[in-house]
């Protein structure tokens, strides 16, 4: 016994005495020696932490067989089995760097996202409120972003030599069929969603994923908001309309729904800012939306999102033809959209994400050749004139079924697959002046498949590798489109990106039925692109080369409307373009810069061959500044677009050689458009404040310069006009009120 | 000798359960020490957030040296220049205040560290982020009040936070003196209950305090 306890007395005498140094440095595999890295022996207190040489040492009274942990942040853990007998060690270290989302390079050729995660937020909902030249629309603001082009006189984005039917936009994954609302002759219609709606943006100007298609040039992915902060009433009253609405959140956060109404009616603001158009029936619509979000378990969201809307207007111009006629046109609009969306983690490290959407949109239009009184009057000699007489309904109705199932495989490595089914019915009724009617319908079903990974080889080289497989009831016909993109960082704030891709697409609409046999339409695009991204610089390059085949050539039918007809069509489009923004170095300031160059050409339609498109300009710049003076509570947003003058033709057939010729043709004026944006936050940082007010003056063309898009023709070509904005300048002042508790004082005053 | 013999054994057993948590108290205190002086320097942050680590991984049941970790992790992000990598040592913090969490839950004092947490991703992005993180710091701010209405350091937390916050949006000394009074009021009641709890921040009301007269 004696025995037992003297040699626990021992061996604790050997404990005291028996400290032992291990010492060392530890570096990363680039030969970096690491500082703050915790060095310890597994299940004692002993350990160390590297000096900023990568040194560390410190001694322990353990024996034997030891095990060793290194870790730091944003390396892999690293272990080292040692045996500590009465020498000191030394152990010198490398550890690996773990593949982050935050270091590793991002697959961005092409595309301009923004969202939470990526610091490279570029355009959020407040950024789209407060530029000042896209008047709170969604798709106007991305017109400030390279790529895109200044026109006017119709609504959609034309990216890089495309039209703007080339360009798609997506809701939580699902197409959105009729995001703006419908057109109207000369005048660009605005976007059907709010700004706010959205918590994302990705604005992708080509390359995009093999996740979406029908699509030539770009799509624009929308990302709508998860649960509100808190239960909020709002009202808004503006020169343009009133709305109000709630959104209610759940006692226990996990859920919430929410209403709004608004109702716009422009007849104050054209009595006071003079249209050119005659309107006898005062635009005016009426839109309703629903919505309810369901938090899950590990961060899923079930989300649904309706809305219905309805919109009448009716305007005439002077008739083209003659001196003392007009045309009084008129568009009813009845559109309903519903989205159900289901993100999720379904298990063994699956992610689901599906969903299905469903939209109607029904369209009465009529247009009427009135005289002098506004009366309807009926000519029939000549001919053309008795076609000025016509009404037109568009019904259609669209569904789509969606699912995307993701894994990650190591690292950030992904795996996607998924597919897509559309359904659409388009029904056409067009009658004539003398009641002969012309109906005809569009079916169809549309399944895609779709298989994309994305490898991280290192953190500083990464690759999306992707296919898409569609087959379209109309063509129908398989088609197969692989896309890749490359990023290899640089630095580590810069990085250079490669994409190429197919893209395909079905002719549009207003081109069906089309003559039997035509084919998909079909881009590739190669992109290279340059970025260097600190969290307040954004500097991006790209040079692009699109080639268009198998664009579609038109013939009129028998009603005189151009219908699709071959593939013989084509073209290119090659440019570059720079994108700066800076949020530092003026202090309270925040500006962008894009500036694009483009140089197309495309046969396509009824162009006789090869020309550069009435929608492209060969330069475009945008400008917007923007600073919040916090004393005066005010924040001052202005802009700057310029375009060099686009072309216009005039596309008159010739009956002796039997196909277009250009009859004539010009360029018009450059476009130039300064605007200005006041937002006046008076209640910010009061205490005790139950209403939250924003109060807004907006200024479209402040310098009231000239704007011209584009030329029409009579129909002899002998004389043509200038189609410009409606007005010359657009004024808009506006109140939003938020009632609730208001939580930038919260936030601000507990926090900053 | 048989009793002899049991008695050793237990005398051996009771030596070395006291000798463990004698140890892990001298080693707590030691790592306190060191973090009272470390805000002379404040590279030290990270040595003593890795020993506070290390006791807690060796332990594995005190939430304590988690808590401590948590708290310098959070405070050498605070004092981090480079905003890109603040993000970093928040949710380093963020895994450590967790763990304790998960150990003692509805505590206050893990409340408040929650609470810096998320005011320390604020501030890399104070116009981005104050929806989310801005909600977040007041609500575990408030529960931290509730939790343990004697604790001082939530309404040190709030008082420091309207000092700093611009006059305009209702920050500055007339704001933040009331909180910062009540904070001294509490800090002169609190007892912590043991000699390696929570006892810190008073000097900086103090001196908070000083600032605004």
């Amino acid at each position: 016994m004696k025995g037992l306890l003297l040699s626990i007395l021992f061996f604790s005498i050997l404990n005291v005495n028996g400290q032992i140094s291990i010492t060392g440095h530890i570096s990363n595999n680039r030969n970096k020696f690491l500082y703050g890295v915790s060095i310890t022996l597994k299940n004692t207190y002993d350990g160390a932490t590297t000096d900023s040489l990568g040194n560390y040492s410190f001694t322990t009274t353990e024996k034997g067989d030891q095990i060793l942990e290194v870790t730091i942040t944003g390396y892999n853990l690293a272990t080292q089995k040692i045996v500590i007998g009465s020498a000191s060690l030394v152990q010198n270290i490398i550890l690996k760097e773990q593949i982050t989302e935050l270091k590793a390079v991002i697959i961005s050729a092409g595309a301009f996202e923004a969202s939470d995660k990526n610091k490279g937020a570029v355009l959020n909902s407040l950024d789209i409120v407060t530029t000042p030249s896209a008047n709170g629309d969604v798709t106007s603001a991305f017109k400030s972003l390279p790529g895109t082009q200044q026109v006017g006189e119709s609504e959609g984005l034309f990216v890089r030599g495309g039209t703007a039917t080339e360009s798609k936009i997506y809701m939580d994954g699902n197409l959105v069929n009729n995001f703006f609302y419908s057109s109207t002759p000369g005048i660009a219609t605005r976007g059907r969603f709010n700004p706010f709606l959205f918590k994302g943006t990705v604005f992708s100007t080509g390359g995009y994923s093999a996740l979406y298609g029908q699509a030539l040039s770009s799509a624009l992915i929308l990302e709508s908001t998860d649960l509100p902060e808190k239960t909020e009433a709002d009202l808004s009253v503006s020169v343009v309309g009133i709305g109000g609405g709630i959104q209610h959140l759940a006692k226990n956060k996990k859920s919430s729904w929410g209403i709004s109404y608004n109702y716009t009616n422009l007849w104050l603001a054209f009595n006071v800012i003079k249209q050119k158009q005659d309107y006898f029936r005062v635009p005016l619509a009426q839109q309703t939306d629903a919505n309810f979000r369901i938090k899950r378990k590990n961060g899923g969201f079930l989300k649904y999102y309706g809305y219905v809307s309805g919109n009448k207007v009716g305007f005439r111009n002077p008739d083209i033809d003659s001196v003392a006629l007009k045309n009084a046109f008129v568009l009813q609009n009845l559109n309903t959209y519903q989205n159900i969306n289901w993100k999720d983690r379904i298990g063994n490290g699956w992610k689901i994400n599906t969903g299905i959407s469903f939209s109607t949109n029904r369209d009465d239009i009529t247009n009427e050749l009135q005289n002098d009184e506004n009366n309807k009057v009926s000519i029939s000699n000549p001919a053309f004139y008795s076609f000025k007489n016509f009404s037109l309904q568009n019904v259609a109705r669209y569904a789509q079924a969606r699912m995307v199932l993701e894994k990650k495989i190591k690292g950030l490595s992904v795996v996607r697959l998924g597919g897509d089914y559309f359904y659409s019915n388009e029904k056409t009724t067009y009658i004539l002046f003398d009641g002969t009617k012309y109906a005809e319908k569009v079916t169809d079903n549309l399944v895609a498949g779709f298989a994309e990974t994305d490898i991280y080889l290192t953190n500083n080289l990464a690759a999306k590798l992707g296919t898409r497989l569609e087959h379209s009831a109309i063509i129908n016909k398989w088609n197969i489109a692989p896309r890749i993109s490359l990023a290899y960082k640089l630095a580590e704030k810069s990085q250079a990106s490669f994409a190429y891709g197919i893209f395909y697409q079905n002719p549009e609409r207003k081109l069906l039925p089309g003559v039997a046999g035509i084919d998909y339409s079909k881009a590739t695009h190669y992109i290279f692109q340059y970025t260097m991204q600190t969290k307040d610089h954004t500097l991006r390059t790209e040079l692009f080369y699109k080639k268009y085949d198998n664009l579609y050539k038109t013939v009129p039918n028998f009603t005189g409307k151009e219908i699709a007809a071959n593939n013989n069509g084509y073209g290119n489009a090659k440019g570059i373009e720079f994108f700066w923004r800076d949020k530092k170095t003026i202090k309270n300031v925040d500006y962008w810069i894009s500036y694009s160059y483009l140089d197309t050409k495309r046969d396509f339609l009824n162009y006789p061959f090869a020309i550069q498109p009435s929608f492209a300009a060969t330069h475009t710049v945008a400008f917007v500044f923007k600073r919040f003076v916090l004393p005066w509570k005010t924040g001052f947003n202005f802009s700057y677009n310029f375009a060099t003058g686009r072309p216009y033709y005039n596309f008159t057939y010739d009956n002796t050689q039997s196909k277009y010729i250009i009859g004539d043709q010009g360029k018009t004026i450059n476009y130039n458009n300064v605007s200005f944006s006041i937002n006046y936050l008076p209640n910010l940082g009061k205490k005790d404040a139950t209403v939250f007010a924003v109060w807004v003056l907006g200024i479209n063309n402040v310098l009231g310069q000239n704007q011209v898009y584009s030329y029409n023709y009579n129909n002899d070509g002998s004389r043509k006009e200038a189609v410009t904005p409606p007005a010359k300048r657009f004024i808009f002042i506006g109140c939003f009120l938020s009632f609730g508790i208001d939580r930038t004082q919260d936030a601000i005053n507990n926090n900053l | 000798m048989k009793k002899v013999f049991l008695s050793a054994i237990v005398l051996f057993v009771t030596v070395v359960v006291f000798a463990q948590s004698e140890k892990f108290t001298a080693a707590m205190k030691k790592n306190l020490t060191a973090l009272d002086t470390s805000f002379k320097n404040p590279a030290d942050l990270l040595i003593v957030a890795n020993n506070f680590e290390r006791v807690a991984t060796a332990e594995k049941n005190q939430w304590l040296p988690y808590y401590y970790a948590a708290l310098c992790q959070v405070n050498y992000g605070f004092l981090e220049q480079n905003k890109e990598k603040i993000d970093g040592y928040a949710d380093k913090a963020t895994t450590l205040i967790s763990k304790a969490d998960s150990l003692s839950p509805n505590n206050s004092e893990i409340s408040c560290v929650k609470s810096m947490i998320a005011s320390c991703h604020m501030m890399v992005d104070p116009m981005q982020r104050w929806q989310e993180y801005g909600q977040e710091s007041s609500s575990n701010m408030e529960a931290a009040m509730q939790q343990d209405p004697a604790n001082p350091r939530p309404y040190f937390l709030k008082g420091q936070g309207l000092k700093y916050t611009p006059d305009q949006f209702g920050g500055g000394c007339t704001t933040a003196k009331p909180q910062l009074q009540i904070a001294l009021e509490k800090f002169a009641t609190f007892k912590p209950s043991s000699e390696i709890s929570p006892n810190w921040g008073k000097e900086r009301v103090e001196m908070l305090i000083k600032e605004c007269k």
